[in-house]
């Protein structure tokens, strides 16, 4: 396989993360400190690497990965970066999806734990989902060459693939990291699906998919980052993490260095040691910081020909011409030729998911690391991330798990003999807690790599007078780079508790925070983008009104139209075409986008009393009335009107943009308040349309399409729902008016929609109108629209409509309110009408209120309200506004500005009511 | 290969400030130390040459809302009141660095709030002219001016819901909340002021309607006067005395993407989709999510909350839709009935309170601690704070930002 790296091509083999492809091609300097310009290098294999990041260029592109997490395929290309990610212009086109899973045992990492858990708990019958973050399971059995059950590790992971395949219940999901870790068991997982597969990755498969899993009960077998240990210039390409070292020469089949020296404070080390040696590396010295180290290791050690040397530290290192390492000083002041520093401080058990889901950690002396306490949730924790070392240990661990966590989703278990471990060294003399070797030098004692933090920076905040980590961190800005903190979290407490003589216990680590590893921002998005960004609702009528040129409007989700332009016409014209067509003859409007709730049962009636400002129990079957609602603090809310049909069946209509806040907003009440209430209620908006007939020639258009039904104002007065067939088709007639034109509605099933508004159409120069007619219509009646000509601080009175407020009902909600001081002003914010004072200028809405003549440049210039609509007034031929003036009622006569972009325009205040204000137009 | 050096941050003082033992008593106990209990207890020295002040923090110093927000800063809001007390925030912002000589990264770029519909349209309009006539820098622009400030703004028609206009405040910006914490609480201590961390407060002391004092966890303090700065729990501490604040807390969250070579350079708010965002001054993207949906104490919120923020934040700004969220947090925002805050005297003597900033307060810092030192030095509210009184729930003179304008932060 061949990839490129800032342009030069390198080989890479099957099994190669780009990491390891880099190493064998000796590229030794792949960034640089963000700040400092040092030259860096690989300083792990996984996901604890803190130096080399790179941006994908190859596929669909990555701004800044870990070159330890990318798999090597033919044709990757890299470019290498220094502490910075770079977004790439190009559009993302890959598809991102989102897969939901529910299992009554998660085992979170397929390592020797996590496998053992999932067969024990698979083996019960449990549905189980292993999920491992690895291309392959295994874990850090990977690198290692202990012989289990007779089988070398390799033989013995497959042996387990197959059992765990051979269950039914059992998922195995690689190339998979679990990421977050919720309330209730929710976990979030990434998937990488074709990354590795290059230019063979199919185009029907989404790139990554993000899991959303519901456990029952989840093991955590996560395992453990190796910890460093900071010392002078030990940022240098060459240093690395002692298994990661070995991880390279074992599993990846390159050589980390040709002449290694070792510097540990655990058993851990010793044994890195020892594969380093068998692995063909020169060891030429081996440095422990404890005094006592383990036997077994001395021995194997010594029987290779390597001597430990106790109580002893690196003080620096020496760099050659590149930068890279070239020799290693000892705290004996030995100067040691080396080209590879193994470092390992100890194990940080990767506790992220543990504490995210809200469990504690403590400090173990015996493993010389953050362990899990007690669990939040249902949580079961096994193998190296609960401190264990010997491999024996941790595969009874998981087993024990697994059988734990199925016993409690309720299965029987019978728990799986352990499997036998040979060739493993046993660890036996205590790790230590060290952390840094102290040095004059401190500021190239690195403690993040990325941040370019060091030892002077932790010094610097303690001396600042900071103690806790979290300040620490954020006066170092450790643990805050693209690494999330995993190279340098637990160091940078070990040396401030190494600084000031604090244990561990007591600073504690920082809050561990999702996600785990990085989550793009298109895989959140998933198939949310472009038209799905967010449903878009179109009515039933919608194609319709594409055909004849609409513009749309969006009107929360809805798209509604907005004017219906003949060609060449501008929206002016089309909108002054319309409203004459509504004034003087019929014209026809989609209405089906207002929120439809039907209400059935004994108690609507006494619900409707409680949640509208009039009273709509004594409403007669067959009628229809008009209602406010108000908050709890008065102000009105929503409006429309609400038929009954029958007894115990109503039918509410709410605002367009309102429709699922007033649904939510009844069940709250009857679901909290009033439980004893009979009322059900069901949003009914998308099975009904309604189609508005409007104007003075809208019965004879009526008459004519629904012959037998008495559309004479007698037999069909205002305010009332009839049954009737339109156009052949079962339909329910309203006559309630928003324009204050004789008007019916015309409301059938969806299905039918599009034929009656056809029929309707075709019954005669009917005139399509959109929502900015249906505006200048009911503006010019002095109608408010919830929400442009209030804004949550208005109330009925406001609106002029003091007489919707019952007077005589015990409660309903705002009642209270309106009792208030404030509330019961009577020179509060009122609505009224403006006109321009030349008679010509449209004054623009949002354009503010004040005195004639006022001083515009000397702020603050007192406002005394706001143009909440403003438009060309047919039925008038002069523009017209509706305004919230302060006492406004009693101001109409009064001339004043209105200020729109630093632009008076000298307004009369009138009635909002400027057209037929004794409403006789609405019978025909 | 050369890579670029990127320049360091300019580097915090030497000294911040030294823990101190809690003595028996003071002249005035600030409880909660986040910015406005911090920038208080600054004031309160400062301005009133009161020192004998202790600041009782139940954790780390500004370890809450404080330390999680987006660090937004502006002062276009609609009504005369909200106007008065954010510009008179911004003002003091503008002069911050040179008062309390540290750097606190107050960066004026600007922030634009987007208009998705015509509904959108008008009230930033409406809100523009209200600025400008209260003496606030507002403008209104078009989609192309947007673009201009903000190239990688998508505003083409082509999108679930186009970008209508925007209206923009160029004194607005972001700070590092970190070291506005930071500045405030070294020049407070170098007065004189004790801060202490890790001291709960878990009641108050009175006598008759009197308050006299606090219990906490180290045992009581007391004091002349004592001032809630606790954001959303100030509710539970008034509870000890049978007053109920309307407060409800809801947690809020907060994301950071890796650090990237800079794509923005000013903050773009869209209320109407849920995002915000800024690249801060490191590199990393920094975008605010929208509140969850329940109440509740717990400084985690969930998870689809952030998966629906992001799929608006890609219709706004596609180039974003291969960076990655690094960390996420949540932060507790208590709010109020009319969203706005409450601040000053309460029916107790002795007894302040100053909350109910939601998710907006981190801007108000400089201003809410002027002018809440002033409401307890002189034991009557700051004409500014005057608006915002407890009383307001009673009488009904609500000042609803909300409803009218449905822009926070
Ligand atoms: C995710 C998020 C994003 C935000 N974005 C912005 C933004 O962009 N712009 C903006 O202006 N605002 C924003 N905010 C809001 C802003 O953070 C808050 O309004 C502001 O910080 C509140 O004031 P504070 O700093 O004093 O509060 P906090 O920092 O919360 O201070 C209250 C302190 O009181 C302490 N405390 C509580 N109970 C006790 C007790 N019993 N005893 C002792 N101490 C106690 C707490 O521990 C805490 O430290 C955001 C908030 C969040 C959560």
């Amino acid at each position: 396989m061949r990839i490129t790296v800032d342009g030069v091509q390198l080989a890479a083999r099957p099994g190669d993360t780009l990491a390891s492809a880099l190493l064998r091609a000796g590229r030794r300097v792949l960034s640089q400190g963000i700040y400092t310009g040092r030259p860096r290098g690989l300083v792990s294999a996984g996901v604890e690497e803190s130096n080399v990041f790179v941006q994908v260029l190859s596929g669909s592109g990555e701004p800044m990965v870990r070159a330890t997490e990318i798999e090597a395929y033919d044709g990757l290309r890299v470019r290498t970066l220094a502490g910075k990610g770079l977004l790439p212009d190009e559009p993302d086109e890959a598809r991102y999806d989102k897969t939901f899973a529910h299992t009554d045992v998660l085992v979170v990492g397929g390592g020797p734990a996590g496998l053992m858990a999932a067969l024990a708990a698979g083996e019960s019958g449990a549905r189980v989902l292993l999920i491992d973050d690895q291309p392959r399971l295994g874990g850090r059995l990977l690198a290692s060459r202990a012989i289990v059950d007779g089988l070398a590790v390799h033989d013995w992971v497959s042996s387990m693939r197959d059992r765990l395949q051979a269950l039914p219940e059992v998922t195995v999901t690689s190339r998979t990291a679990v990421v977050g870790y919720y309330d209730h068991n929710y976990l979030v997982a990434v998937e990488r699906r074709t990354d590795h597969l290059g230019s063979a990755a199919p185009a029907t498969m989404a790139r990554h998919r993000l899991w959303n899993i519901r456990a029952g009960q989840v093991v955590l077998a996560t395992g453990a980052h190796e910890r460093s240990i900071a010392f002078a210039d030990n940022d240098r390409p060459g240093i690395m993490l002692a298994h990661s070292a070995t991880a390279y020469a074992w599993r990846y089949g390159c050589r980390p260095g040709r002449r290694a020296v070792v510097f540990g404070a655990h058993d851990g080390a010793l044994a890195a040691a020892v594969e380093l040696a068998d692995a063909g590396v020169e060891v030429a010295a081996v440095l422990d910081v404890r005094d006592v180290v383990g036997a077994d290791f001395a021995a194997a050690l010594a029987r290779r020909g390597i001597s430990v040397q106790t109580g002893a530290t690196v003080s620096g290192t020496l760099a050659d011409d590149d930068g890279v390492l070239r020799a290693v000083l000892t705290s004996a002041g030995e100067t040691v030729a080396a080209d590879l520093l193994a470092v390992s401080g100890g194990w940080n058990p990767a506790v992220e998911l543990f504490s995210q889901s809200g469990g504690r950690t403590f400090w173990s002396e015996a493993a010389a690391g953050f362990v899990p306490d007690t669990a939040a949730q249902p949580t079961h924790c096994a193998g190296v991330l609960t401190g264990a070392v010997s491999l024996a240990r941790v595969l009874s661990e998981g087993a024990g798990a697994g059988a734990e966590a199925a016993r409690a989703a309720g299965l029987d278990v019978t728990e799986p003999a352990t499997p036998s471990v040979e060739g493993e060294l046993r660890e036996e003399a205590a790790p230590a807690a060290y952390f840094c070797v102290d040095s004059a030098a401190e500021e190239t004692v690195f403690v993040d790599l990325q941040r370019d933090a060091t030892l002077h920076d932790i010094r610097r905040a303690v001396g600042a007078g900071l103690t806790s980590v979290e300040h620490i961190k954020r006066y170092t800005t450790i643990g805050t780079a693209a690494d999330q903190g995993r190279g340098s979290g637990v160091l940078a407490v070990g040396v401030l508790a190494q600084l000031s003589g604090r244990s561990m216990a007591e600073i504690g680590t920082t809050t561990y925070r999702p996600p785990y590893t990085p989550i793009s921002f298109a895989l959140l998005a998933g198939r949310d983008r472009g038209r799905l960004a967010d449903p878009e609702r179109v009515t039933a009528i919608h194609d319709w009104h594409v055909e004849h040129g609409a513009v749309f409007e969006d009107v929360g989700q809805w798209k509604r139209p907005w004017f219906f332009p003949r060609p060449a016409e501008s929206m002016d014209e089309a909108v002054r075409r319309e409203c004459a067509a509504a004034r003087t003859g019929v014209a026809m409007m989609d209405a089906s986008t207002l929120g439809t709730i039907e209400l059935q049962g004994a108690d609507v009636g006494l619900l409707l009393d409680r949640l509208y400002t009039n009273v709509f129990s004594s409403l007669k079957i067959g009628s229809v009335r008009y209602g406010v609602m108000c908050g709890p603090d008065g102000m009105v809310i929503d409006d429309g009107t609400t038929a009954r049909l029958a007894e115990d069946r109503w039918l509410m209509s709410t605002t367009t943009g309102n429709a699922a806040k007033i649904l939510e907003w009844l069940e709250e009440w009857l679901q909290t308040e009033w439980p004893d209430l009979d009322v059900r209620c069901t949003s009914v908006t998308d099975q009904w349309s309604t189609v508005v007939l409007v104007g003075p020639r809208s019965r004879d258009t009526l008459e004519e399409l629904a012959p037998e039904l008495d559309c004479s104002v007698e037999g069909f007065p205002f305010m009332t729902v009839r049954q009737a067939a339109v156009a052949g088709i079962p339909a329910r007639i309203m006559r309630v008016s928003f324009s204050g034109e004789l008007a019916y509605e015309i409301t059938v099933a969806s299905w039918y929609a599009l034929a009656v508004w056809e029929a309707v159409f075709a019954a005669g120069e009917i005139t399509p109108y959109g929502t900015e007619t249906m505006h200048v219509l009911r503006a010019e009646k002095g109608y408010p629209i919830v929400g442009q000509d209030t804004d949550g601080t208005v109330t009925p009175q406001d609106l002029g409509m003091g007489w919707i407020v019952s007077k005589k009902k015990p409660d309903f909600v705002g009642k209270r309110s309106f009792a208030r001081a404030d509330t019961s002003r009577s020179d509060r914010r009122q609505l009224v009408g403006v006109v321009p004072v030349d008679g010509r200028s449209r004054v623009a809405e949002g354009a503010q209120l004040v005195s004639h003549g006022a001083v515009l440049t000397q702020p603050p210039v007192a406002m005394h309200g706001h143009v909440t609509s403003s438009y060309h007034s047919v039925a008038l031929g002069t523009p017209f506004a509706l305004a919230l003036l302060d006492a406004g009622a009693s101001r109409h006569g009064e001339v004043l500005d209105a200020v729109d972009d630093g632009h008076a325009t000298a307004v009369q205040v009138v009635s909002p009511v400027p057209y037929d204000p004794d409403g006789v137009r609405r019978d025909g | 290969m050369t890579w670029q050096l990127t320049p360091r941050l300019p580097a915090q003082p030497d000294f911040l400030w030294a823990e101190a033992e809690p003595k028996a008593s003071y002249d005035v106990i600030i409880v909660g130390a986040g910015g406005h209990g911090l920038a208080t207890a600054y004031y309160l020295a400062k301005n009133h040459g009161i020192t004998n002040v202790a600041v009782l923090e139940r954790g780390w110093l500004a370890g809450g809302n404080m330390a999680r927000n987006t660090t937004i800063i502006r002062s276009n809001y609609l009504w005369d009141e909200s106007a008065g007390i954010y510009e008179h925030a911004l003002k003091l912002w503008e002069g911050l660095e040179a008062d309390l000589d540290c750097e606190v990264a107050f960066s004026q770029r600007g922030v634009l709030n987007l208009a998705h519909s015509l509904g959108d349209v008008r009230e930033g309009r409406r809100r523009v002219n209200a600025n400008q006539l209260n003496g606030v820098d507002a403008e209104w622009l078009t989609p192309e001016d947007v673009q201009k400030i903000a190239p990688i703004l998508n505003i083409s028609t082509d999108v679930r819901y186009p970008v209508l206009g925007a209206t923009f405040q160029p004194r607005a910006g972001i700070a590092k909340h970190d070291w506005v914490a930071w500045g405030y609480a070294r020049a407070a201590h170098a007065m004189g002021v004790d801060l202490i961390q890790g001291c709960e407060v878990t009641g108050v002391l009175r006598e008759g309607d009197r308050v006299v004092g606090v219990d906490t966890v180290s045992g009581p303090i007391r004091a002349g006067r004592v001032a809630l700065a606790a954001a959303g729990h100030s509710s539970v501490i008034t509870a000890s005395l049978g007053l109920r604040l309307p407060l409800q807390s809801f947690p809020l969250q907060a994301l950071v993407s890796e650090l990237l070579e800079q794509v923005l350079d000013t903050v773009v708010m869209s209320n109407a989709v849920h995002v915000y965002v800024s690249q801060a001054h490191k590199g990393e993207l920094v975008m605010g999510a929208g509140i969850d949906g329940y109440v509740g104490y717990g400084q985690r919120g969930s998870f689809p909350v952030i998966e629906h923020q992001m799929a608006a934040a890609i219709e706004l700004f596609p180039i974003f839709a291969r960076a990655h969220v690094l960390r996420t947090w949540g932060g507790i925002v208590d709010v109020s009935p009319d969203a706005s805050p409450i601040v000053g005297l309460t029916p107790f003597e002795g007894l302040y309170v100053n909350c109910g900033w939601g998710t907006g307060g981190f801007k108000a810092t400089p201003g809410i601690g002027w002018v809440f030192a002033d409401t307890i030095a002189n034991d009557r509210p700051h004409p500014l704070a005057q608006p915002f009184a407890l009383a307001r729930f009673a009488d009904g003179a609500l000042i609803d930002e909300h409803g009218a304008a449905a822009v926070a932060h």
